[in-house]
């Protein structure tokens, strides 16, 4: 600190003799906010204020609202700002809702989440006291929307008042005393009479006055609407240079309201009516946002028809817009492949098939391009890239979604690898001249690491990542910290990115980033996977290297990530921030640990789980001993997969089967789930994986608080499990599973059972199909699916269990999604998971199942299962049974369970580190 | 007599510091706090210290005048939880709008001898406004994110009485500060704004004082610094600035955005320091000194002081400091986009 203090003094005189014409100005600009700012420069484009948080545009919002579901419509605002609204419209506008009431509801549960609060919001409705009553929860700067001269100067005059006290911006809508302006003389004579009062009487500053010229409804058959759109375009042009510090905005999808039903039309005529009001001024919209049709992809014909409506260039405009639209809802747009795309250049069919993930095509027109272009390489530098940056833009605005852009990546591929053979022999041709290799963003090493075997996550972060021009070297699973070193520094790679789903991946990770440290890299590390987070690696990754260390949550924030990385203006601004929000995490972190209460392991253990043993009977199982299936019937299992994580493994995030009619993500998600099926049909059909379980039931005794001795056939085991240390609310027991088995001293016995499943045998063949066609969509498709075969394996032999092998719940009748929610009695925890984090015990339920004989699955040293499409876990039968998570535990009990389990407390604390409430 | 604005334009003003650290040393008891008109009172009434006002006058005038003495340009009433929400907390709901009044006079008295003294060198009062311990924004309950213990009408009410008596106890400037809420700070505005057109009058200066809690650089309530500055320049106020949760070293990159972004004056009273492993303050006068130094070095600032655990002594240094340095240009405000 001192240092800083000398220094400046020296400087006293100097800095004061700053010239004058340093002197800052600034301009008055609309400046909004939410939790961030938002500020509309003369650069800025386009606004899109999201339309769907209003009841009387959006069924679902308005059902909603009505039902008082507010939580989940927050989700359909979430949704609107992730498709790239910059302003979000609030209306509550219904007869049936005491509107005062819903809008400070909303709006109050709004300002809790900071992912959607953090843009400004649009307060709309015509009744001024909903307007007031939202200006009284809104901390940002927002917008009125709206008021008018429809009650006369003086109503106008309070109203603008009252809307300057709580600071918020305004839209005014074009209406005077007689009705709204309906021609481009009258919206511009009604705007400039209300901007003169506003300005003058009530001391409005010009930029935070929005005009609302009236968008109204055009071709509806009625002459005198042909012309609506063509005079609002002129009035805003002519309110624009009358009053240029103003705003115009309007409600777009008021422009094809005879349409309504036909999406199709609809969305072309807003893309063609906002290019040319955009064109003429226009700095706002209300709008579906993420349902925005790019102008240029507009098809053609329909373009021109709506050109002729929208600037009413054709007295039968509206007749022949109307002969399409007609056509279009005969044809039904799914079904129908519209094949006028083929008509274009070859640099336009290649950008059309890659946005849109088409393969039908792409090797005659790759090869068309090839023959057309001087070089092979032109090819990919060209048209290709060309049509991938549109994809990335596409998708980095919330437009499209991941299965699309993996698709679009698949074509990709197979344009590229129809190119390499002629590249590689121009190469051998030209071998002294330079500029031989494919210029890339950046080299990106991805890797799963050491004893891991999950990559379905990885494997989609490099295909977003290629897509965006980023060279990939993917090393697969299992890679050692070594194999990923040697591989950066020989392929001189920019980032390094590490996956993982096991929670011993952690410290394999920590591992990779000392070797980082000791070996004197600099590049930054990417961290993501489903077990990783940005407050591990906060606190333990980032810790041990310090050229940037980075979480990342999913594929699409990748994008981003990397972009800032490697921008060497970006770079050092980014990784100060990061490790500055990390620094946060860590201090967080450290200061929350403090808060909680921990008890004794002794303590811990006597407020167990309080089960009636005396009077208990156990069930006994209908067989003991173990049992194998193999080559178990596809068809079955399939029966029973929970779709859900399923869409979540593609980032499309809901619930199924309500996802897939969802007004953003159905369409994609529609789409996945199509092709989902088609392929799942293939997999039972021609039975391209194969199923194998073994299950095995044996008598139990608990023998020590969190012992349990179980006796197969051969010898006995002892499981050891762990105790939940937190300390609980009155009535609450401290959870171990042992707490589910009778003890000893009542004079029974008690049985528990163990179960593995797998349905990856024989994955591999079809992976390597895939990965020859650069097929990877589907070789993720497969992936997903299996995974998702296998929980239904493991909930179909669960189910089977409790009815048939141990018996003890014969008279269930359950339905799939009933299972899916776990109504059943009984649990099937597995070791590693949060009941019983210890992955070490899985040795001995695989000892005792003969697993790996069994059923081929094998386990790695961080005792990840392969195939990775494999489940296991323990059963326990007892009704008072419940799943729960370890949470942290304290250095006595891992003391105790060292000493139980034959290890130091060091080996022990390297296998629970995730649960360890203290630092090692 | 020079206006604040004359005095604004000419030098940096300096405001003073903090009024609970300087009412500490004076160790009072509960029967201190009570005095004679408040002997029996029902609840306890240690540490309202905005109630020393009626019952120990005479120390509030004392610590104004230390500040005065030490170079103050800018006094603040004794004031920052005399809002009929914060006084709740003692039960004493109703004497809000007297608290205002008497902290006001006393403050104008001790202000108006200095003037006296130095005519060159005038004295003003700025009555505080401060966060109230409810907020609009967040909830006080983390399973029920949309409820709010408080709502506008009644913040807004709150702040309206207590802007009615600083104005009748001679306030010369509303100083609405430690924000964390900005939607409270919205509803004091609002509170002027009503006010003072009831009464027809233009309103009083306002400077309004922002709290950045950590380095995240946000609000409490989660806004950034810009989006803050946004929310409330409808106030448009004198002066915008930052106070409280943070030293001046920790401060400064947000003292320097604001300078690049205010259209107002800037102003910026840290407090000294952050706090030691007892929750004291102990950074030295001359070590706060010369980090606002480098502040008004830097062209940062137009109002300098100090927040919690600054004392005459800090205030004296900074204003030995900054007295030969140039206060901050406001920027020139564009005509055209």
């Amino acid at each position: 600190m001192n240092d800083t203090i000398t220094s400046n003094t020296s400087t006293i005189n100097s800095v004061n003799d700053l010239p004058q014409d340093e002197k800052k100005v600034i301009k008055p600009f609309l400046r909004l906010s939410g939790l961030e700012p938002l500020i509309v420069r003369p650069e800025t484009n386009f606004l899109n204020v999201g339309e769907r948080t209003n009841v009387t545009g959006s069924k679902k919002f308005a059902r909603l609202i009505r039902e008082g579901h507010f939580e989940e419509a927050l989700s359909v605002a979430r949704q609107q700002v992730e498709n790239g609204a910059q302003i979000l419209d609030v209306n509550m506008d219904d007869a049936l809702l005491d509107g005062e009431m819903a809008m400070t509801t909303f709006l109050n549960l709004l300002a809790g989440e900071p992912d959607i609060s953090r843009i400004p919001i649009m307060i709309d409705s015509s009744k001024f006291s909903v307007i007031e009553a939202g200006l009284k929860c809104v901390q940002g700067k927002c917008i009125v929307n709206s008021i008018s001269l429809k009650e006369g100067e003086q109503k106008f005059i309070e109203q603008a008042f009252i809307c300057k006290d709580y600071g918020a911006a305004v839209v005014v809508m074009a209406f005077d005393e007689y009705g709204q302006a309906d021609t481009e003389d009258k919206r511009v004579t009604f705007s400039h009479r209300a901007y003169k009062i506003l300005t003058e009487k009530v001391g409005f500053d010009p930029q935070d006055i929005i005009f609302d010229p009236n968008i109204f409804a055009i071709a509806t058959g009625i002459e005198e609407h042909n012309n609506y759109a063509v005079e609002f375009i002129s009035a805003t042009r002519r309110i624009k240079e009358l009053m240029p510090l103003t705003k115009v905005s309007g409600g777009v999808s008021n422009v094809s309201f005879s349409f309504r039903g036909n999406e199709t039309v609809r969305e072309a005529m807003h893309s063609v009516f906002l290019y040319h009001a955009i064109k003429a001024g226009m700095d706002m919209g209300i709008v579906n946002a993420g349902m925005l049709q790019i102008y240029d992809d507009i098809e053609p014909q329909l373009r021109e028809l709506c050109e002729d409506a929208i600037l009413n260039r054709r007295d039968d405009a509206t007749e022949r817009l109307i002969q399409f639209a007609e056509t279009v809802k005969a044809k039904g747009k799914v079904v129908e492949k519209d094949e006028t795309w083929r008509l274009g250049t070859v640099e336009e069919r290649l950008s059309h098939a890659l946005v849109n993930g088409i393969t039908d095509y792409i090797d005659q027109d790759t090869e068309e391009a090839r023959v057309k272009y001087p070089r092979p390489l032109d090819v990919i530098e060209g048209p290709l890239m060309a049509g991938m940056n549109v994809v990335g833009d596409l998708f980095g605005s919330g437009k499209m979604f991941l299965p699309q852009v993996v698709k679009s990546a698949r074509v990709m591929k197979k344009s590229v690898a129809i190119l390499t053979p002629f590249i590689e022999e121009e190469k051998l041709r030209m071998q002294a001249v330079e500029g031989g290799e494919i210029k890339t963003a950046g080299r990106i090493l991805l890797a799963t690491v050491k004893g891991d075997v999950h990559d379905i996550g990885k494997n989609i972060v490099g295909v977003v990542l290629a897509c965006n021009g980023y060279e990939i070297i993917d090393l697969g699973v299992m890679v050692p910290a070594e194999k990923i070193l040697q591989t950066a520094r020989q392929e001189k790679v920019d980032i390094i990115g590490l996956s993982g789903l096991i929670t011993p991946s952690l410290d394999e990770m920590v591992h990779v980033a000392r070797e980082l440290k000791r070996q004197d890299f600099n590049i930054p590390l990417i961290i993501g996977g489903a077990t990783t987070s940005r407050t591990h690696t906060a606190v333990k990754i980032a810790q041990e290297y310090e050229h940037g260390v980075v979480h990342v949550l999913d594929a699409s924030r990748s994008v981003t990530v990397t972009g800032s990385l490697l921008n060497k203006a970006l770079k050092p601004d980014f990784l100060e921030g990061i490790r500055k929000e990390y620094k946060q995490l860590n201090e967080a972190f450290k200061n929350k640990k403090q808060t909680k209460q921990f008890l004794p392991i002794a303590t811990a253990q006597e407020n167990k789980v309080k089960i009636d043993w005396a009077n208990y009977k156990p069930v006994k199982p209908n067989f003991l001993g173990v049992k194998a299936f193999t080559s178990y019937s596809l068809a079955e299992i399939a029966e029973y997969i929970d779709w859900q994580p399923f869409f979540i493994a593609w980032e499309l995030h809901g619930k199924f089967p309500q996802i897939l009619s969802d007004e953003v993500v159905g369409e994609a998600a529609t789409k996945l789930y199509g092709d989902a099926q088609a392929l799942l049909k293939k997999i039972v059909d021609e039975k391209w994986l194969t199923a194998n379980a073994v299950i095995g039931l044996f008598p139990a005794t608990r023998v020590a608080a969190d012992s349990v001795r179980v006796s197969p056939a051969t010898s006995e085991v002892q499981l050891e499990f762990l105790r939940q240390q937190l300390k609980k609310a009155p009535g609450q027991p401290n959870f171990s599973l042992s707490d589910y088995i009778a003890p000893a001293e009542n004079g029974y016995t008690d049985y528990m059972g163990g179960f593995a499943v797998t349905t990856g045998v024989g994955i591999e063949k079809w992976l390597e199909k895939f990965e020859a066609e650069h097929d990877d969509y589907n070789s993720i498709m497969l992936k997903a699916l299996a995974d998702r075969l296998a929980e239904a394996f493991a909930e179909l032999m669960h189910k089977r269990v409790r009815k048939e092998f141990w018996g003890y719940a014969s008279e269930e009748h359950l339905s799939n999604e009933e299972l899916i929610k776990e109504e059943y009695s009984g649990i099937r925890p597995a070791p590693g998971y949060p009941a019983c984090p210890d992955h070490t015990e899985k040795y001995k339920l695989f000892e005792m199942l003969d697993a790996t004989a069994n059923t081929g699955i094998e386990l790695t040293e961080s005792l990840a299962m392969y195939p990775a499409s494999s489940v296991s876990g323990w059963y326990f039968a007892n009704p008072e049974a419940k799943y729960f998570g370890l949470g942290k535990i304290e250095k006595d009990q891992v003391t105790d369970y060292a000493a139980r389990k034959g290890w130091t407390v060091e080996e022990a604390e390297q296998w629970l580190r995730p649960n360890l409430e203290y630092d090692i | 007599m020079k206006s604040l604005q004359d005095c604004a334009n000419e030098r940096i003003l300096i405001i003073d510091g903090a009024m609970g650290t300087m009412i500490q040393r004076y160790k009072l008891q509960e029967s201190d706090y009570r005095g004679t008109r408040f002997a029996d009172y029902p609840s306890d009434l240690k540490g309202n210290n905005d109630l020393l006002n009626l019952t120990q006058p005479q120390i509030i005038e004392a610590i104004h005048k230390e500040y005065l003495e030490a170079g103050a340009d800018i006094i603040e009433t004794n004031t920052f939880s005399s809002t009929t929400i914060a006084m709740a907390d003692y039960d004493m709901q109703e004497l809000a709008f007297e608290l205002n009044v008497a902290a006001a006079k006393i403050a104008k008295k001790a202000a108006m001898e200095y003037t006296a003294k130095n005519p060159d060198k005038p004295r003003f009062v700025a009555g505080a406004i401060g966060p109230m311990n409810k907020t609009l924004s967040l909830s006080p309950d983390v399973n029920n994110p949309g409820f709010r213990s408080v709502t506008f009408d009644e913040v807004a009410t709150a702040y309206e009485e207590q802007i009615q008596g600083l104005h009748e106890g001679g306030a010369d400037i509303l100083l609405i500060e430690t924000i964390f809420d900005t939607l409270n700070s919205k509803a004091a505005i609002y509170a002027i704004k009503k006010y003072f057109r009831r009464i027809g009058q233009e309103p009083l200066p306002i400077m309004i004082s922002g709290t950045i809690t950590d380095a995240s650089g946000r609000t409490l309530s989660g806004q950034t610094l810009e989006a803050f500055y946004i929310s409330v320049m409808h106030a448009n106020p004198f002066s915008i600035g930052l106070n409280c949760a943070l030293g001046g070293q920790q401060m400064r990159p947000y003292v320097e955005e604001l300078s690049n972004i205010a259209s107002c004056y800037v102003s910026c009273y840290p407090n000294a320091g952050l706090p030691n492993a007892f929750g004291e303050y102990d950074e030295e006068p001359e070590d706060t000194a010369c980090i606002i130094e480098d502040f008004a070095q830097s062209g940062f600032v137009n109002i300098v002081g100090g927040c919690c655990g600054t004392t005459p002594d800090h205030i004296r240094h900074i204003a030995d400091h900054v007295k030969q340095i140039k206060p901050r240009q406001k920027p020139e405000l564009a005509e055209t986009a």
